[in-house]
């Protein structure tokens, strides 16, 4: 599924026309992109919870050079779905 | 966060009544979890993706106890983040 296809199925689902499905989505989206960048975490009760988590800093290597480099600490965001949403998923 | 602070947020910056935004809102995510519950993975462009992942039977122990306990094989949701969005947070 992507994004277009959620659209159209919440559109007629919720009889909302398609541009209201897809501003009220993309308003979503943003709020949770923004609330992460804040560096907040996000929590949608009975689907998950969006987190940053702290990634330390690690030796890799280019595999093509072989040489090693540094890959600098860093954060990455993480889901953590909901005890619903993980039973649901786990049938 | 939660999900009323989300759909006031929404409301005020879409100019639609919260009502319509919290239908429409709660869709969105029943419509993902839905997804998701069939096995389907739902991609969102410039955001992330997200997917069913099986995960294999392992061994675990109980902190407490020091007891090992067998976690069975079993299927989780996880959160591709989309390179986009990884920039702008990195």
């Amino acid at each position: 599924m992507n994004k277009l296809e959620l659209i159209e199925s919440v559109a007629k689902k919720t009889g909302q026309s398609k541009s209201v499905a897809r501003e009220v989505l993309d308003s979503l989206l943003d709020t949770v992109e923004q609330t992460l960048v804040c560096g907040h975490t996000i929590e949608i009760r009975g689907f998950g919870a969006f987190k940053l988590k702290r990634r330390e800093s690690q030796r890799a290597r280019n595999p093509r050079t072989g040489e090693t480099v540094e890959v600098p600490s860093r954060f990455v965001p993480v889901f953590k779905p909901s005890k619903k949403l993980a039973e649901k998923v786990d049938k | 966060m939660t999900k009323a602070d989300i759909v006031e947020l929404i409301a005020e910056k879409t100019g639609f009544t919260v009502k319509d935004v919290k239908i429409v809102v709660e869709q969105c995510l029943t419509e993902i979890k839905d997804c998701l519950a069939e096995g389907n993975h739902l991609e969102i462009r410039g955001f992330g993706t997200f997917k069913v992942k099986n995960h294999k039977a392992r061994k675990a122990r109980n902190p407490k106890t020091n007891e090992e306990v067998m976690v069975p094989a079993r299927k989780k949701a996880v959160f591709k983040v989309s390179k986009e969005l990884n920039n702008i947070l990195y």
